[in-house]
């Protein structure tokens, strides 16, 4: 039955993308709705069927086929589902089944919608095999499907250049993560002989003494630099940004809820290793929170409404990152689950947004478009509350706990700094998001109102969005603190949760809640209340402003390291070494030949007779020597 | 009249066949030259035919006849086309092989 969650995107993927030429976007995309709709069903019925299993033995598990057999060597094609790949089945086809449905309205004029569906099917189907791999190759299967699906989507407007690159861009910084994940998994069957997460978890908790601890530092650290590709996390972000260059459902589904999340869900998988190797935690807790703070301060001055959406989702897996480096994989989990509600939620409006004003993305020529859209708002205003922190809509929790477990995780400076910093990038989440709202939904519209009628978008649009706004107001609820439901379901998984709740975090939660206010209330105050402060301290703050909009300069400075660098040596290689070396023996192997032949052409005169002498002193040779035997 | 003697006549015939087919330049004159040989080889045949008193050898000799009348008409027919479309029949001037 496991298998057919992954079977369904894939029959729907098939459907489409071998009969589907001709099919509408109402057809096609039912068609892959569908299909998503029945893995969610199924993924449903599956959680409950774990639910009612004694706590200790919650797993289902199916192995579909022999894989592969070399030798004494078996791979099997095994799907496994625990509390923890539940929950992240049901947020893929959850979250997916809805932005299929979005899709419909939102790809309505689009030229090849079956082909927009099968892919987002066949993202689907790879990324369910990613998370209900039951080991690491299967895992990496569905890590590189996802990564195809993610170039394939983010390219999908391939007529035009910039997109096409971009999506060269996401593929090319990903093999660099995923490189350092098949390092990993190298090493990791080095270690331990064995690919199966189970199997591995035994052989690790046996061996908990003598495992070379060096060994799987190593390896933990390259499994990370996958996950640093996947997740977006610096220095290997800046693939995302550039990933908006794709339909909006598909930087919702791709790039915000489900596939950059797998790194976070990759570590918590892993985490008996993980936990191991304090080393790796460090890195793994010290990149999230800078991350998390420096793409926040990104976001603060982006003009086009998906970028900010795209730096905010960065500096938000940058918090899960911290969690999972903090030991705290319930919290990393929790804040992934709910920033695919309101994440998504996000991205939809936003596509809403440009649907709505005919493609026009930056937020300086909108304004005043709650009146338009007054739906688009609501939901999406929620999204903003919910991503700010604002109690007791889902965000506030889940940051709430990964900012607790940060604190009290380690004792004295660095706990507190790693609080600091997530305390610092709230307030700035706070702030550019409300600000994000304010410039799109509010104020006076800065579009010229006679040539640009924005309009609410169609019911299969606005009814997904409601019903994630839905869950982005009550999401929370499955993680309170004291009595998270969460972390007693994921404890089979991650180990009992750890941080104890004291009175501190109470007082913390409070701080954060203050901090949140004060950033929603800034951002209110500058750009609604009193645009011209903004004016005028855009004026004050132009150099600052210059950097933050340029993204520190990052894309330039790897275009002078690296790109620049390695286009130069390509060019040498072509003009040197391809052109003169590989050509030059190629082309001196035809020349050898043609010379040998111009030799043997003399012979060859074309008079009959010279070749009747040849025959007939060849004839008296072979007589001779069959004769007498002459050795010649 | 010896085998030996006999056999010293075909053998005669068949190189100064040999030298016509190598040397000379006029098809026609080739063509002849290789009927000479294969009637050398015809009286070869016929000496020891006698020699070893088997027909084996005449019945040989009618199956060369046949085939070398048989050649005659297909070579004498190229030739023809040949003159037709090239204007000539000397070898050194038919060098079509070369290319």
């Amino acid at each position: 039955m496991l298998a057919l969650i992954l079977a369904l995107p894939l029959v729907g993927f098939l459907i489409n993308g071998v009969f589907g030429r001709r099919f509408s976007a109402k057809i096609a995309g039912s068609i892959a709705s569908a299909a998503i709709l029945g893995a969610f069903v199924i993924s449903v019925s599956k959680f409950f069927e774990l639910y009612s299993m004694d706590e200790s033995s919650r797993v289902i598990e199916q192995v579909v086929f022999q894989w592969i057999t070399v030798g004494d060597f078996s791979l099997p094609f095994v799907l496994r589902l625990d509390p923890l790949s539940s929950i992240m089945t049901l947020v893929v086809t959850g979250v997916g089944f809805l932005i299929h449905v979005y899709s419909i309205g939102y790809m309505d004029h689009d030229r090849t919608p079956p082909k927009f569906f099968a892919y987002l099917n066949l993202f689907s189907f790879a990324m369910l095999a990613l998370v209900l791999g039951g080991n690491l190759p299967i895992m990496f299967l569905g890590w590189e499907g996802v990564g195809l699906c993610s170039y394939l989507l983010i390219g999908y407007w391939y007529e035009d250049d910039a997109k096409a690159s971009a999506g060269k861009k996401a593929f090319i910084v990903n093999r660099i993560g995923d490189l350092g994940f098949l390092v990993g998994i190298f090493t990791l069957f080095g270690l331990f002989g064995t690919l199966d997460f189970v199997a591995i978890k035994d052989v690790a908790a046996q061996n908990a003494t003598t495992v070379s601890i060096a060994t799987l530092t190593f390896a933990t650290v390259c499994l990370f630099i996958g996950a640093m590709g996947k997740s977006a996390q610096f220095p290997l972000y800046v693939w995302l940004p550039d990933a908006m260059a794709g339909p909006t459902p598909v930087s919702a589904l791709i790039h915000a809820a489900t596939m950059v999340t797998a790194g976070v869900y990759m570590i918590a998988r892993m985490n008996f290793l993980f936990a191991l190797c304090p080393t790796t935690l460090m890195i793994v807790s010290g990149v999230g929170a800078f991350t998390a703070l420096f793409a926040a301060t990104i976001a603060l001055a982006q003009n086009d409404i998906k970028k900010v959406l795209a730096y905010s989702t960065v500096s938000q897996l940058g918090y899960m990152f911290m969690a999972v480096g903090v030991g705290a994989y319930v919290a990393g989990v929790f804040h992934l689950v709910t920033h695919a509600f309101f994440k998504a939620l996000l991205f939809l409006g936003s596509g809403s947004v440009i649907h709505g004003m005919h493609e026009e993305q930056d937020i300086m020529k909108m304004g005043g478009l709650k009146k338009y859209m007054p739906k688009t708002f609501l939901t999406f205003a929620i999204g903003t509350i919910a991503i700010a922190g604002i109690p007791p809509f889902a965000g506030f929790f889940s940051k709430d706990e990964i900012l607790w477990n940060a604190f009290s995780s380690h004792h004295g400076l660095a706990g507190t700094a790693l609080w600091g910093v997530g305390a610092l990038t709230a307030f700035l989440t706070a702030f550019y998001m409300t600000r994000l709202t304010c410039l799109t939904f509010l104020g006076a519209p800065r579009f010229d109102a006679h040539h640009t009628h924005p309009h609410e978008s169609p019911n299969v649009m606005v009814v997904p969005l409601l019903i994630l706004a839905g869950l982005s107001m009550v999401g929370g609820f499955i993680g309170i603190p004291g009595h998270s439901w969460l972390a007693h379901w994921l404890t089979p998984v991650v180990g009992p949760h750890s941080a104890a709740h004291d009175s501190m975090e109470y007082i913390l939660m409070a701080v954060s809640v203050l901090i949140a206010a004060a950033g929603c209330g800034l951002a209110y105050f500058i750009f609604v209340a009193r645009p011209e402060i903004a004016a005028k301290s855009a004026k004050q703050l132009a150099a600052i402003r210059k950097v933050l909009s340029n993204k520190y300069y990052v894309d330039e400075a790897y275009d002078g390291l690296f790109v620049g660098p390695i286009k130069k040596l390509s060019v040498a290689l072509w003009k040197h070494f391809d052109v003169k070396v590989i050509d030059g023996l190629v082309l001196g192997v035809a020349r050898v030949s043609k010379a040998a032949g111009e030799i043997a052409r003399i012979a060859h005169t074309g008079e009959l007779q010279l070749y009747a002498v040849a025959v007939v002193f060849g004839l008296i040779a072979i007589l001779g020597y069959m004769i007498y035997g002459i050795n010649l | 009249m010896t085998t030996t003697s006999t056999l010293l006549v075909a053998s005669g015939f068949f190189f100064i066949g040999l030298f016509g087919v190598l040397v000379r330049r006029n098809i026609l004159i080739v063509l002849m030259s290789i009927e000479l040989m294969l009637n050398a080889v015809n009286l070869t045949f016929a000496a020891f035919s006698r020699e070893l008193e088997q027909a084996a050898g005449q019945m040989a000799v009618f199956f060369v006849i046949t085939v070398a009348a048989a050649e005659s008409a297909v070579g004498l027919g190229l030739l023809i086309t040949l003159f037709r479309n090239l204007k000539t029949v000397n070898t050194d001037q038919i060098q079509a092989l070369k290319e």
